[in-house]
């Protein structure tokens, strides 16, 4: 296979203009796990109220992007960013700016559902009662029936708000890690993976779910799935070797990739 | 990535027939080496299971008495006027009557015939010290007790507890042949009859005499021969003292139908019982014997037509019990009089010079403060810092021989700890010798390691999914530990510390070092009170030469094996119950 010139890699990497405003702007942003460079110079933009899905091969940095954006990066001591990441134009890594309010803005899903051992309703009121969102009890069970109704799983566990949330089936439980999420208003939400554990009928609720939120989140997802990327995202960017190689409207990226690369990781020719 | 498994094998690709011989042999001798392997191991689990079978069933053998206690019921007269003479019935009089008279009182009406001095003192001996002790704490109890007549059990002395436990001597009895003609004469008597009624006792007699001959006459043999030139002469003249006992005693016990008389040193005694009365044998034919009347009979005789001889194995000189001790107890034993019950005063009360008023209470209650002060300081201070080195402590050099010197210190000899104790909380900061206070610094400064590395065991085994996660809706770093990390992780801390006290409460040497080891009658009421604990008392006991002191060590080592059993239980069920709830 043949590598682009680095003419051409820069090319590449300079944003085409989004179809709505940035709420997301990174810039030559880099990653150093100790010696290790992660994630080489990325420029991307993620639009607001859509769905960008990230793309690529195993190993590639599309996590540790991810993780950037709500700077989780920060809990492993090796880890070393430099760039601008900007949310609204202010840029997160600046030292007056508080990681836990920032955390609390840019939710995140993670790749194993990881629900609290603890009540379904305490996994969703947990984050509210910590930033002091409700004034009373009946505000706080409001904010926890309307985020699992938003999570569509209301339904499913109204019965049972009282029992553990590690006793939901896999797909359930990612749910409830969403509704946990959402339950703290954020403006961004980070998926890494959310259906790589889950069975195609509970990966069909999630999408149709992450949908549904597009029209108040801006929501980053990662997956596996090209599939997945092409139904769900609105914009897709593709990574490859810890660098971003192509971004664009998912449309675009999968029916007239400009790189290569993007075109043999998209038609399974390698990854 | 090509599909190799059907095609045929490829030169240079080696084939192997598993079903070959030799396989099969291969086969066979995994298999026994396998059964033997699980063989060793079920052996090794047998033998380690048998040795801890024998040593538990060995100490409960040995522990049981502890927990009884023996005493005789007898109606004491509540006198007024011994107990409280101006009738207010002030509680300051009732602790000073004379509850002692009350009791002996009682007591010696029991035996009237004894009326010398030496022989009261004996008879006196035989009930606890602490009698009078607990009738007056019945009395203050129930003053409306004074002026009546009331059945009480008045506690016996240790000597006379272990007589009941069968401790004192080995006891056979049989039923005399014939009737008996009794002479009395103050305390001497003579027995007499026709047919020959004592030609069995004597015979028996005569054969204990040969074998005595026969056990020095070994003795003899095992003497070293006398060396040519030595200096022999201690040696020869016990070898003639022995080969003359030898002669005499042979020819004591072949003399057939010759009196004998008891020798009380060195022969078991045999004791005459009928109609309420114990006669002991001293001159013994084979119609007629003379003997001194231990305990005298309940109404006058002169002629008795069934008896019983009993023979106490054990010389009387060679045993704390007299023959008299055991007569009066069994007089009073046959009356019905004695009564064994649960000593909850091995419970209640604290230790004590006298063996059978001595109890754990005082030990338990110190051991109780000093693992209180133990958890106090550990758990705290071994949380805190397993959390802080555990998720707040950069990873540098400095923490990093942090962490090597406290997974060092769990190995440190704990006499070392009590050496530290001694040296910093006694002589430094002056604290009070022999107190729970310094005994609960020393082994918390000993289990402190254990709880840092359970502790940090326990929060490193929380998945890190659910910190992130609570990272993820915006709590911070402390928050996530304090609400999701280290409630998940109590029930293993809570099991290193159950495990860590456990420990704490079985040590005893840190605290021989700070003085812990003293003889301490009050129970600590404080943790600055002078104190004990319980394996220090066991510790304590276990050297004292009493018979009684022995059963109790091992019923205090039971109870401590409880302790250890119910903290380490509850370590178990705890894990077990909360054991990997993600
Ligand atoms: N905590 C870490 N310490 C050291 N290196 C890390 C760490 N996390 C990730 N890396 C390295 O950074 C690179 C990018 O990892 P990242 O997890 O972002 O990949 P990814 O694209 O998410 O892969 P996947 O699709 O398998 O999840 C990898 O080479 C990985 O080895
Ligand atoms: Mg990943």
């Amino acid at each position: 296979m043949s590598f682009a010139s680095p003419m051409i890699q820069e090319q590449a990497n300079m944003p085409e203009p989004a179809a709505a405003a940035a709420k997301v702007a990174a810039r030559n942003v880099n990653v150093y796990y100790g010696e290790k460079h992660a994630l080489k110079d990325v420029s991307v933009d993620i639009p607001v109220r859509a769905v960008t899905s990230f793309i690529g091969p195993s190993g590639c940095g599309k996590s540790t992007f991810l993780r950037c954006i709500n700077r989780m990066n920060d809990t492993i001591p090796i880890c070393r960013v430099t760039g601008d990441i900007t949310i609204d134009g202010k840029d997160i890594y600046d030292s007056r700016l508080d990681v836990v309010l920032l955390r609390a803005r840019v939710g995140m899903v993670f790749q194993k559902p990881n629900p609290f051992p603890k009540s379904i309703y305490e996994n969703v009121a947990y984050g509210p009662r910590l930033h002091g969102m409700a004034r009373s009890k009946t505000e706080l069970d409001e904010i926890v029936v309307n985020s699992l109704k938003r999570a569509s799983l209301f339904e499913e566990v109204k019965d049972r708000l009282q029992e553990s949330g590690t006793g939901l089936s896999g797909g359930q439980q990612q749910r409830l890690c969403i509704a946990r999420a959402i339950a703290v208003s954020p403006e961004v939400i980070l998926m890494d993976e959310p259906c790589s554990a889950l069975d195609p009928i509970a990966t069909a609720k999630i999408e149709e779910l992450i949908d549904e939120l597009r029209s108040n989140f801006t929501i980053v997802i990662v997956t596996h799935s090209m599939q997945q990327a092409a139904r769900v995202s609105q914009r897709t960017a593709f990574f490859h070797l810890g660098s971003l190689v192509e971004e664009g409207s998912t449309e675009q990226i999968f029916t007239n990739p400009k790189d290569k690369r993007t075109q043999d990781y998209i038609t399974g020719r390698f990854g | 990535m090509t599909d190799t498994s059907m095609t045929p094998p490829a030169p240079g690709i080696r084939t192997f027939d598993y079903g070959s011989d030799e396989a099969q042999a291969r086969v066979k001798r995994r298999y026994q080496t396998e059964a033997r392997f699980k063989l060793y191991g079920l052996l090794a689990v047998l033998f380690a299971g048998a040795f801890v079978f024998i040593l538990l069933a060995d100490i409960v053998r040995k522990g049981m008495p502890a927990f009884f206690e023996h005493r005789v019921v007898l109606t004491l007269d509540l006198d007024a006027s011994l107990i409280d003479p101006t009738g207010r019935r002030e509680i300051d009089a009732l602790r000073n009557g004379d509850y002692n008279k009350i009791v002996m009182d009682a007591w010696r009406a029991n035996f009237p015939e004894v009326t010398q001095r030496a022989e009261r003192r004996r008879l006196e001996a035989l009930v606890s010290s602490g009698a009078a002790d607990d009738l007056r704490a019945a009395v203050i109890r129930d003053p409306a007790l004074i002026g009546q007549k009331i059945r009480f059990p008045i506690l016996l002395s240790d000597d006379a507890d272990l007589h009941f436990k069968g401790l004192s001597s080995r006891i056979s009895s049989a039923p005399g042949t014939g009737a008996l003609d009794v002479k009395i004469n103050g305390r001497e008597v003579e027995l007499s009859g026709s047919g020959q009624p004592f030609a069995a006792i004597l015979a028996d007699v005569k054969a204990g005499l040969m074998q005595d001959a026969e056990r020095i006459g070994a003795e003899l043999a095992r003497l070293p021969a006398s060396q040519q030139g030595g200096n022999n002469a201690a040696l020869d003249a016990r070898r003639i003292e022995l080969a003359q006992r030898v002669a005499e005693l042979r020819r004591r016990a072949g003399d057939v139908g010759s009196a004998e008389t008891i020798d009380f040193s060195s022969m078991p005694s045999r004791i005459v019982r009928a109609e309420g009365a114990s006669i002991r044998l001293q001159e013994i034919g084979a119609s007629s014997a003379k003997g001194f009347l231990l305990v005298a009979p309940q109404r006058e005789i002169s002629r008795i037509d069934s008896w019983t001889v009993a023979t106490f194995a054990t010389p009387e000189s060679n045993r704390k019990a007299s023959d008299a001790d055991i007569a009066w107890l069994e007089t009073l034993n046959g009356r019905g009089a004695i009564e064994k019950a649960f000593s909850t005063r091995f419970f209640t009360s604290g230790d004590s010079r006298e063996p059978e008023l001595a109890g754990i209470r005082g030990a338990l209650i110190g051991s109780a403060l000093t693992l209180l002060v133990t958890l106090m300081v550990c758990l705290p201070l071994g949380v805190g810092a397993a959390v802080y080195l555990e998720e707040f402590a950069p990873k540098n050099r400095f923490t990093d021989i942090l962490e090597v010197n406290i997974n060092n210190l769990a190995a440190v000899p704990s006499i070392v700890f009590g050496l530290l104790g001694l040296a910093m909380f006694l002589n430094f900061f002056g604290l009070p010798r022999s107190a729970p206070l310094v005994g609960g610094l020393v082994l918390a400064l000993l289990v402190l390691p254990t709880i840092i590395i359970a502790s940090r065991a326990a929060l490193k085994a929380v998945p890190p999914s659910i910190k992130e996660a609570a990272l993820g809706v915006g709590a911070s770093h402390q928050q996530a530990i304090f609400h999701h990390v280290l409630p998940l992780a109590m029930p293993g801390i809570m099991t290193g510390t159950i495990i860590g006290m456990a420990h704490a409460l079985g040590e005893t040497a840190p605290l021989l070092m700070i003085g812990m080891v003293a003889f301490i009658v009050d129970i600590p009421q404080a943790i600055t009170d002078p104190g004990t604990v319980l394996p220090v008392q066991i510790y304590l006991w276990s050297d004292l030469p009493e018979v009684a002191f022995q059963a109790k060590t091992a019923g205090a080592i039971l109870v401590l094996l409880g302790f250890l059993f119910v903290m380490n239980g509850a370590a178990i069920l705890l894990r077990r119950r909360f054991e990997r709830r993600w």
